[in-house]
């Protein structure tokens, strides 16, 4: 605090929150913010969690603010997030970018200026992000002022400005948003010179929905159904944290029972998820025997999700409150059975996998993702503990089984190499610390209740935060009440959303051919960056 | 290499027989949900998609349902509603028409009772495999065009590619190029960032060409509904030939709506060669 006074020249007020461990530090000056975040970011090796922009112009306060949410990297450190917090005039909406000192700030600050209209001045790149060509200048539809059910007309618009090189034998290849796969859609524009990549330009949110927009003025308990809906290999990990949120502003905690049942399903997600995803690799590497035993895991898996909760993305398991369903000890035991099946697969198709010089020689030094770069741009999840960042909500923020007096042990697998081979061994290694995990919260089931009540309306007003550790990295979930406990605002920072930068910083250490290769190793989603 | 062919004998044939035989779904899972016509229905507010309806009118009070709105939460089968509405366990649900997804029965009085409606489905199915076969000698190219899904539906897709549901056993295959394409299969409400994109894609695929819409926000909007950024529904942009309710529609139930597809691909064929 002391140090956050000092580099300020405005006032610095803090106050306990949103979570008692929590700080939120009010600057009265929009432009002492870059000072204050060098000072977490620096000697408090902290990182950015998450941006969250609000419109409060029809409160009392008036004004739009901008909270910037830190969290600290030191592996087993505490469970706290430090909010910065400030006031912008929503007649002059300007905060000073924080951009060329906190690189993971880039695509946050185009996101407000995007659907709130503040500028973050001095941005590197501050050209749109969310919205695409065709949107009507001025107009901010996550101001509450803008009807979201709402439907824009489309204006004309010019090319939009790619980073573009010239020189002799540099050319442009653009790739999508349609692929030729059964895969999610995005834009790359690969400036190379051969086959050599010299500069990746990704452009997404082509799947942005207005999810969050969506969610406003529902009440929570219908807003659930669409947070879970935001991404579907992630239903459980965004189910779950938009719970936890949602319980810490009720001021519940689930049952036991449930906390257990939801570190099961959470896990099986990332089992489902990585299984499926070295299987995906392996079609990157042309090695169909691996791609079809991946295919053939994952299905297994998701065909045991559908006997456990009814649905093969596992809808339905968690609700606001605990679970809506329980686990009997027959469910339990098949699941057990496919677990120790999924394992044996695995185990034989990593051999396969390492024994084959031709497939190991694909995935050893592509796609390099320097430990620096990942730390820089608060890379979450597989593709930062593959290049030696030392980071897992499980044991950092805990939630779910993982929440409580005495929560289970966490072997969290961390590689140094950073490359594709890297990030299939670190998925190898946790989708086998998963099984154990399943099999040690089973033993630790007792008899108890699924579900504590949430009653409605809820508190009013109170802000939630949650960050949980899904198949893909670590999602910050923020959810605040209206003044009749109803939503008035909800924001995901999923960890793709942190991530895709990484992968074009990656692709540039490859050659074209071996982008699919280098995409499918990290594997993000494009629908909960877009939301 | 050896060792790769030891295993994948060992681990022998792992294909469904779906549609020949049938599929029984696990007992949790959640179909349509079956309203009892004359009971105590629940209320819209209930439906966290928007799928329940009501209206009043002589009869008394008429609950709607629109299974092309669903997310099968489950929700409106709980207390205190779980005497009136039930999970049912169908899962073949793809229809030509968003009409034909919506049921409609009296709700309050417990005088009436509406037979369920009966469609032989076996039958329809068995019809129409064979239909693969007449018209399009034995292939039907589909390509996959996501217009903003959530990914459970694109996951489901490329699942009927795994060595489970094997479709291509079936002659259906997902191409890459849209000028391959039979038809088109679209996952996601239309969101406003790739409108441009499902036109020329549509444009693109020779005619004649069946549009599919897989899952709820293909079909209605789903959960996403209509809004700055989605157009509510492939049919506000294209014209949709067999819509497919599910959130996401399990493989065998998007591998039915294909079928279903393939009926509505001859119908459409016979006038231009005749
Ligand atoms: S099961 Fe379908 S109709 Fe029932 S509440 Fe859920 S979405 Fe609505």
């Amino acid at each position: 605090m002391n140090a956050l006074r000092a580099c300020a020249a405005g006032s610095v007020d803090a106050d306990t929150g949103p979570r008692p461990p929590d700080l939120t530090v009010r600057l009265g000056r929009a432009d002492d913010l870059p000072a204050a975040a060098a000072v977490l970011i620096g000697p408090h090796s902290m990182t950015l969690a998450t941006v969250v922009a609000t419109d409060e112009t029809e409160t009392p306060d008036g004004d739009l603010k901008v909270r910037y949410v830190f969290e600290p990297t030191t592996p087993g450190g505490p469970d706290r997030f430090v909010t910065l917090l400030v006031s912008v005039d929503a007649a002059r909406p300007k905060v000073p970018s924080l951009t060329r000192t906190v690189p993971a700030a880039n695509w946050h600050e185009r996101e407000m200026q995007d659907l709130f209209g503040i500028v973050p001045a001095g941005h590197p790149d501050p050209r749109p992000l969310v919205v695409h060509d065709g949107w009507p200048q001025g107009v901010f539809p996550l101001r509450k002022a803008f009807d979201g059910s709402r439907r824009v007309p489309v204006e004309p618009a010019g090319e939009f400005p790619h980073l573009a090189a010239e020189g002799e034998g540099v050319f442009e290849i653009p790739v999508g948003p349609i692929h030729a796969g059964i895969i999610e859609p995005g834009h790359f524009r690969f400036t190379s010179v051969g086959e050599t990549v010299l500069h990746l330009d990704a452009r997404l949110f082509y799947t942005h929905r207005g999810m969050e927009k969506r969610m406003e003025g529902l009440s929570p308990l219908d807003a659930f159904y669409v947070a879970e809906r935001i991404c579907g290999v992630c239903s459980v990990a965004h189910g779950l944290g938009y719970c936890e949120a949602l319980e810490q502003i009720a001021g519940v905690d689930a049952p036991p029972r449930a906390r257990l049942i939801r570190g099961i399903a959470l896990e099986l997600e990332r089992v489902y998820n990585h299984v499926g995803d070295i299987g995906n690799i392996c079609a990157g590497a042309a090695f169909h025997y691996g791609t079809a035993t991946g295919m053939r895991l994952q299905e297994r898996l998701q065909q045991m999700n559908e006997r456990l909760t009814g649905n093969r993305f596992l809808r339905g398991l968690v609700v606001p409150g605990g679970v809506h369903l329980d686990l009997p000890a027959d469910l339990l035991g098949a699941l057990a059975g496919t677990l120790q099946d999924t394992l044996s697969g695995l185990d034989g198709l990593m051999g396969r996998i390492e024994a084959n010089p031709s497939i190991v020689d694909r995935l050893d030094d592509t796609g390099i993702l320097q430990h620096q770069a990942a730390v820089d741009l608060a890379v979450a999840g597989v593709a930062a503990r593959a290049s030696g960042v030392d980071r897992d909500a499980r044991r950092d923020h805990p939630h779910g089984a993982f929440a409580g007096p005495e929560p289970p042990g966490l072997q969290v697998a961390t590689v140094f190499e950073g490359d594709a081979m890297a990030r299939v061994t670190v998925r190898a290694l946790e989708a086998r610390e998963s099984i154990r995990l399943i099999g040690e919260f089973v033993q630790r089931l007792e008899r108890g209740p699924l579900e504590a009540a949430l009653a409605e309306p809820l508190p009013g007003g109170r802000i939630g935060i949650a960050a949980i550790e899904s198949p893909r990295g670590e999602a910050v979930h923020w959810l605040r009440t209206d003044a009749g406990g109803r939503v008035e605002r909800y924001h995901l920072r999923s960890p793709s959303y942190h991530n895709w930068p990484a992968v074009a910083l990656a692709a540039e250490t490859a050659i074209v051919p071996d982008f699919p290769l280098v995409n499918k190793s990290f594997e993000l989603c494009y629908s909960c960056t877009d939301r | 290499m050896l060792q790769i062919l030891i295993n994948a004998l060992r681990t022998g044939v792992v294909t469904v027989r779906y549609p020949a035989a049938q599929s029984v779904p696990p007992d949790r899972f959640r179909g349509s949900p079956v309203l009892r016509a004359g009971s105590h229905l629940p209320p819209p507010s209930v439906c966290p998609a928007g799928a329940i309806s009501e209206h009043f009118d002589a009869a008394g009070r008429r609950a709607g349902l629109d299974l092309a709105r669903c997310i099968f939460c489950g929700r409106c089968a709980e207390d205190p509603w779980a005497d009136a509405v039930s999970m049912g366990r169908d899962f073949e649900l793809a229809a030509h028409s968003r009409d034909d997804l919506r049921i409609e029965v009296v709700a309050d009085d417990p005088a009436v009772t509406a037979p369920a409606p009966s469609r032989d489905r076996d039958a329809e199915a068995a019809r129409i495999s064979s239909e693969i076969h007449n018209v399009l000698g034995r292939s039907l190219h589909l390509r996959h065009l996501d217009a903003g899904s959530c990914n459970a539906c694109d996951w489901e897709l490329a699942a009927l590619l795994n060595p489970v549901y094997d479709v291509r056993r079936l002659g259906i295959d997902f191409v890459a190029s849209p000028r391959h394409a039979d038809g088109v299969v679209v996952t996601g409400p239309v969101t406003r960032n790739l409108e441009t994109a499902v036109h020329r894609t549509f444009e693109a695929i020779p005619d004649p060409r069946v549009v599919i819409a897989v899952g709820a926000c293909a079909a209605s909007g789903g959960i996403v509904g209509e809004g700055y950024a989605s157009a509510g529904g492939v049919d506000r942009v294209l014209p949709v030939d067999v819509y497919i309710p599910g959130c996401p529609p399990r493989p065998e139930g998007i591998l039915f709506g294909i079928l279903v597809a393939i009926g509505r691909l001859d119908a459409r064929r016979r006038p231009r060669e005749g």
